[in-house]
């Protein structure tokens, strides 16, 4: 790719940025590839070096507080007449509350993820002291010189604290995975504010 | 490297390069790379972020028929530098307490 397809290509991946941040990366990794040619290298390969416009737009992005990005998506293209502005007061309590809503349920969602992993340590949890409970119930059996009972209780202890130690790689691995899916989460909201057809990909 | 830990470090290894004189982008990137992995794109956001806490000032300079950026540090600058000296300070006597411990276990 050469340096103009490259700008222009970054700046359509930077539509919804306000201009002045756009013009602002667009001068600086123009520069960065003029910097780069003076040393010797062709447009080609100061781009290759540099990245692809996708990942850089996309950091942008990320770098962006959400607020900005909302805020150049619902900026109007033109200065709203006074029907619209009058019509857009009237329609707030429907168009709030749909707001209000959508915003709920997303918090909502985000809430079950994390109990799901609540519920995965209070199963490792309980496990753990299942396998105590087989102990103590070792210790009043043999007192009561009941041995086969004991060594049951002793031996369904002992599964219930396996399974709470295999819990722990497992707890480990649902947390890492929350994490991981939270972060997915948080960059699909800031791409919604992203111009459509321009895809997105977590790399 | 630790992410974190480095985040830390690129912020003050670009206020160091233009420490002693004005600098720009290509020239920091080639300056700061031997010592710790940096590209255009971790570059501009600690440019936009260090102009935006008044750290450095950039300013536009002809260059072979072109405009190029070049970046001033400020007395927050270089007050920033001098922070983050003291701070290592206290982390190189704390890594050579731990080499120190390494030792005696061997």
């Amino acid at each position: 790719m050469n340096k103009i397809d490259f700008l222009s290509e970054l700046e359509k991946r930077l539509d919804c940025v306000c201009k002045e941040e756009r013009d602002k990366t667009l001068v600086y990794y123009g520069e960065m590839i003029d910097d780069r040619v003076e040393d010797g290298l062709t447009e080609e390969q100061a781009v290759l070096e540099i990245g692809t416009p996708q990942r850089i737009a996309e950091q942008i992005m990320l770098d962006l507080p959400l607020k900005t990005l909302v805020k150049n998506r619902l900026k109007p293209k033109r200065a709203l007449g006074v029907w619209e502005i009058i019509l857009i007061v009237l329609g707030s309590p429907i168009w709030l509350s749909l707001m209000i809503a959508a915003v709920a349920v997303v918090i909502s969602l985000y809430a079950v993820l994390w109990a799901v992993l609540v519920v995965f340590y209070a199963v490792g949890a309980s496990l753990a002291i299942g396998g105590l409970v087989g102990v103590v119930c070792l210790v009043v059996y043999l007192i009561q010189a009941n041995v086969g009972a004991g060594l049951f209780m002793l031996g369904a202890g002992l599964v219930c604290a396996g399974i709470a130690a295999l819990m722990i790689v497992v707890n480990n691995l649902v947390a890492k995975g929350l994490v991981k899916a939270s972060k997915a989460i948080f960059i699909g909201i800031k791409s919604c504010f992203i111009k459509k057809g321009v895809k997105y990909e977590k790399v | 490297m630790d992410a974190q830990i480095k985040r830390g470090l690129l912020d003050v290894c670009v206020l160091a390069a233009i420490k002693n004189e004005d600098s720009y982008g290509y020239k920091i990137i080639k300056d700061v790379k031997p010592y710790i992995d940096i590209s255009e794109s971790t570059l501009y956001p600690i440019l936009r972020r260090l102009e935006s806490n008044r750290l450095l000032v950039e300013r536009s300079v002809e260059h072979n028929g072109r405009l190029r950026k070049y970046y001033h540090i400020t007395e927050l600058g270089k007050l920033r530098i001098e922070e983050f000296k003291k701070e290592w300070k206290e982390v190189l006597s704390i890594y050579k307490f731990i080499m120190k411990e390494d030792g005696a276990d061997e």
